[in-house]
């Protein structure tokens, strides 16, 4: 392992330095049918799950193969990636938004050998490694983020859940069963890098222990000010200790009845950690869109309070949101978002259906919008 | 034979849905082997030992990588994730495994021959595991040594014209929809403005000099496929001002059944036939859509742009003539004080280049407050909410609109100014006092 420079020169840092040129130019990476048809299309149709055409007024057709997979990927996985993107599409591809590959080709008669090379690739344990889907009114790859697997703030593991929510969720990848399309989401804790408080199905790990002290490292590791100030319900004070060897030390005390259990102050305070085997776990949140379709984009709402982490498949994780997706598929309008649904048909009806048990948790307490979410009205259904 | 056990994990390797185990085993094997005498810049079993420490995290329910670390490029704030394991000893392989975020091309569009070459780098000066892509849309490079930082930064910019993302209080490396490359809903180039935007603001996207994140996000019409309008600080989404482009003829062909509706996305279901009364015009939000005598007729006037007909009759309904964008701002996760969406600020504006009015008037007032009045980690819709939506007008200049909210308020606590009171508010009270005894 012998050091290899780059040629960057670590005594004088400044020296050749290139800053700011920002992203590669995206013209240098479209397709040509892309290129000349940009802004000039005039329609698209899902020929079958995974399966897209676009078609230009120039009369030029683009077909996408489109393939779920782990936004967790190796270079040697990217490699394949791009040794199909070679065989079939000259080299082109690009990623979607939901960690989906787009393999794209201008001709139709190339379609089926790529969807079969790509079905007929599987891992060692079966898995495919390229699945054909996520388009339409089914479920798409789920957006997640670290967890475990290189996050220092998680409640849960983020690839992990996700495996295992796919397993489950698999048929519905491939087909277009459902009402409308259907999200799901996952973040490992509150911080969200995926902001999944938006999807139709969000997992999201969560902590329900208040922070630990480090008393002896805390004034070393943190600013108490500013670990003070990052609560959000002001649960959190600064204190004296005492330590056992009768040194006396800056700390903070933490009223626990008004933690909520967020995680700011970790966050701002390595000397205050959250985590814990029993404690954290997975919220089920519901209901949420982005999409102005319709009705207005809608917050999830949390559906089930906690279940706790149940490595390595999260089976009762996945149990409920299969619960959430039968229910909907089986009763829903066609076009009609998980959200909207559970409006028309009324969450008490929602929870019926879901089989789902309505606990105390899930009535808002938190602040001025807590309110808006109870019933001011005597319409309700029995 | 893997250098750990790693039982529970061997677990989600079966199972339909690719393995992201098999696939580190994959890199893990590869790099153990080494068939093309790769002279690796951080320790061959980076693999194995990341294995090993999720293995471990798996069976604790707890993470083991410690919080953060100062770690980066000379001169950038941002970009650099230190990560350190919190049990080096057991997996040394991983005990700086610090993350790099590379700025992604606009709608995620490459070559392989690109890829291939970035693979080659981080083969020989990382981990070898990347995420394609992280949550906000950079390409994310997982694992490397401290000492590795400046070379691959050095590689990036030298040899692939290529620059970091952002991360902490910084402009994050913006994102945007596929847009007009491929979708025929796109009312602006999303592409075009993501990119000029992310190279006018590299000073913001790599030096923190704001309160916290900030985000700009592009979907190219209302369906919003990225999100932007629950997870931007400024959301743009593309819209028009005149009518839908109607084509009878094809309006006709969906109701006789010829053209499928929604393109087809509900073919996995027998769900009828075609009804264009039930289905589109009586779900149509405003009710501005009537379907007589074999013809369709939009009350453009009254219509919010929702996209439901357009969706579900692709090739019979275009968007207008007359684009630009909506900005909405403020969205966020909840984190601290709860998940806020968008709030619409600028109901239209041009989106041509070189974007100047986007610039001058919405973006850059709005970070001379921000940067002024904002709190520590405060974003801005925190900003917003605590010193209220009319400051916002204030600060950029925009004319109170109807549009800008779902409903006036209900409560009469107006904060009337003093100069908007005739007379002001100094007033004597023993003049007072001459007509009213005390």
């Amino acid at each position: 392992m012998a050091f290899v420079s780059s040629g960057y020169d670590p005594k004088e840092p400044m020296k050749n330095r290139i800053t700011d040129i920002g992203p590669r130019n995206f013209e240098e990476f479209y397709p040509p049918v892309i290129k000349k048809n940009k802004g000039k299309w005039l329609y698209h149709e899902i020929l079958e799950p995974g399966v897209l055409v676009h078609v230009a007024e120039s009369g030029d057709e683009v077909y996408t193969v489109r393939v779920g997979g782990c936004r967790l990927m190796s270079v040697e996985h990217i490699r394949e990636i791009c040794e199909i993107a070679d065989k079939y599409c000259k080299g082109y591809l690009r990623f979607t938004t939901r960690n989906n590959v787009e393999f794209m080709l201008d001709d139709k008669s190339k379609v089926k050998p790529l969807v079969d090379d790509l079905m007929s690739r599987k891992q060692p344990g079966g898995c495919y490694k390229f699945p054909v889907g996520g388009t339409g009114a089914g479920i798409t790859n789920i957006v997640h983020t670290q967890g475990w697997i290189h996050c220092h703030t998680p409640a849960t593991d983020a690839s992990g859940p996700v495996k295992a929510t796919m397993d489950v969720l698999f048929d519905d990848f491939r087909n277009m069963r459902l009402p409308a399309h259907m999200r799901v989401s996952l973040a490992c804790c509150l911080n969200m890098c995926g902001a999944v408080h938006c999807s139709d199905i969000a997992i999201l790990g969560y902590h329900r222990k208040p922070p630990m002290l480090d008393h002896e490292y805390l004034d070393k590791m943190c600013e108490i000010p500013l670990a003070i100030a990052a609560c959000p319900t002001a649960a959190i004070k600064p204190s004296k200790i005492t330590l056992p060897d009768g040194k006396e030390v800056k700390s903070v005390a933490v009223n626990n009845d008004r933690c909520m259990f967020c995680g700011n102050c970790y966050t701002m305070c390595p000397a205050m950690p959250l985590a814990d085997d029993v404690g954290d776990g997975i919220v089920i949140m519901a209901g949420g869109k982005v999409s102005n379709r319709l009705s207005t984009p809608k917050f999830s709402k949390v559906v089930v309070a906690f279940l706790p982490n149940e490595a390595p498949r999260w089976p009762r994780t996945t149990s409920v949101i299969k619960q959430i997706v039968e229910a909907y598929a089986k009763g829903a309008n066609k076009y009609e978002r998980l959200g909207e649904w559970a409006e028309r048909i009324g969450w008490e009806r929602f929870f019926e259906k879901c089989e789902i048990e309505f606990t105390h948790h899930l009535i808002d307490d938190f602040r001025d919008p807590a309110y808006y979410t109870w019933r001011q009205t005597t319409q309700f259904k029995f | 034979m893997a250098k750990h056990q790693t039982p529970m994990l061997d677990q989600l390797e079966t199972g339909p849905w690719p393995s992201f185990v098999s696939d580190i085993k994959r890199q893990a094997e590869f790099r153990k082997n080494n068939q093309g005498k790769v002279n690796y810049q951080i320790p061959v079993d980076a693999c194995d030992d990341l294995l090993g420490v999720l293995e471990l995290s798996y069976k604790h329910g707890r993470t083991h990588w410690k919080h953060g670390g100062i770690v980066g490029v000379f001169g950038y704030g941002g970009g650099v994730i230190g990560r350190y394991c919190d049990q080096p000893e057991k997996f040394p392989g991983v005990a700086h495994f610090h993350t790099m975020r590379v700025s992604q091309p606009a709608g995620k569009f490459y070559t392989s021959d690109y890829l291939k070459k970035l693979c080659d780098l981080w083969d020989m000066r990382g981990s070898g595991i990347t995420n394609m892509h992280g949550s906000t849309g950079d390409i994310i490079f997982l694992g490397t040594t401290t000492a590795q930082l400046e070379e691959v930064f050095f590689e990036l910019t030298h040899t692939f014209n290529q620059d970091l993302g952002g991360s902490g209080s910084n402009l994050r490396t913006p994102s945007d929809c596929v847009g007009q490359a491929r979708c025929e809903f796109a009312c602006y180039d999303t592409q075009a403005i993501c990119h000029d935007l992310t190279n006018e603001y590299q000073d913001e996207l790599h030096r923190p000099a704001f309160p916290y994140k900030f985000k700009f996000k592009f979907d190219g019409c209302p369906n919003c496929c990225v999100a932007s309008i629950a997870r931007s600080d400024m959301s743009f989404i593309g819209t028009w001002r005149d009518d839908i482009r109607v084509d009878q003829k094809a309006v006709a062909a969906y109701v006789g059944g010829e053209l499928k509706p929604n393109a087809g996305a509900h073919a996995g279901r027998n769900w009828g036939k075609f009804d264009i009364q039930k289905e589109v015009v009586a779900l149509c939000p405003t009710g501005c859509m009537r379907y007589e005598g074999g013809k369709l007729e939009i009350n453009n006037r009254e219509c919010t742009r929702c996209m439901h007909c357009i969706n579900v009759m692709p090739r019979a309904l275009r968007i207008g003539n007359d684009r630009g964008l909506s900005i909405l701002v403020g969205a966020k996760a909840p984190i601290l004080d709860g998940a806020q969406m968008g709030t619409l600020l600028v109901p239209f504006i041009s989106a041509e280049p070189p974007y100047t009015e986007i610039k001058e008037t919405v973006i850059e007032p709005i970070w001379d407050w921000w940067m002024e009045e904002g709190k520590n980690r405060e974003r801005l819709g925190e900003l917003i909410k605590r010193q209220g939506f009319g400051k916002l007008l204030e600060v950029t200049g925009f004319k109170p609109d109807p549009r800008m909210v779902k409903e006036p308020r209900s409560n009469p606590y107006i904060f009337w100014k003093e100069e908007e009171v005739e007379g002001g508010w100094e007033r004597d009270v023993n003049e007072f006092r001459k007509y009213h005894q005390r």
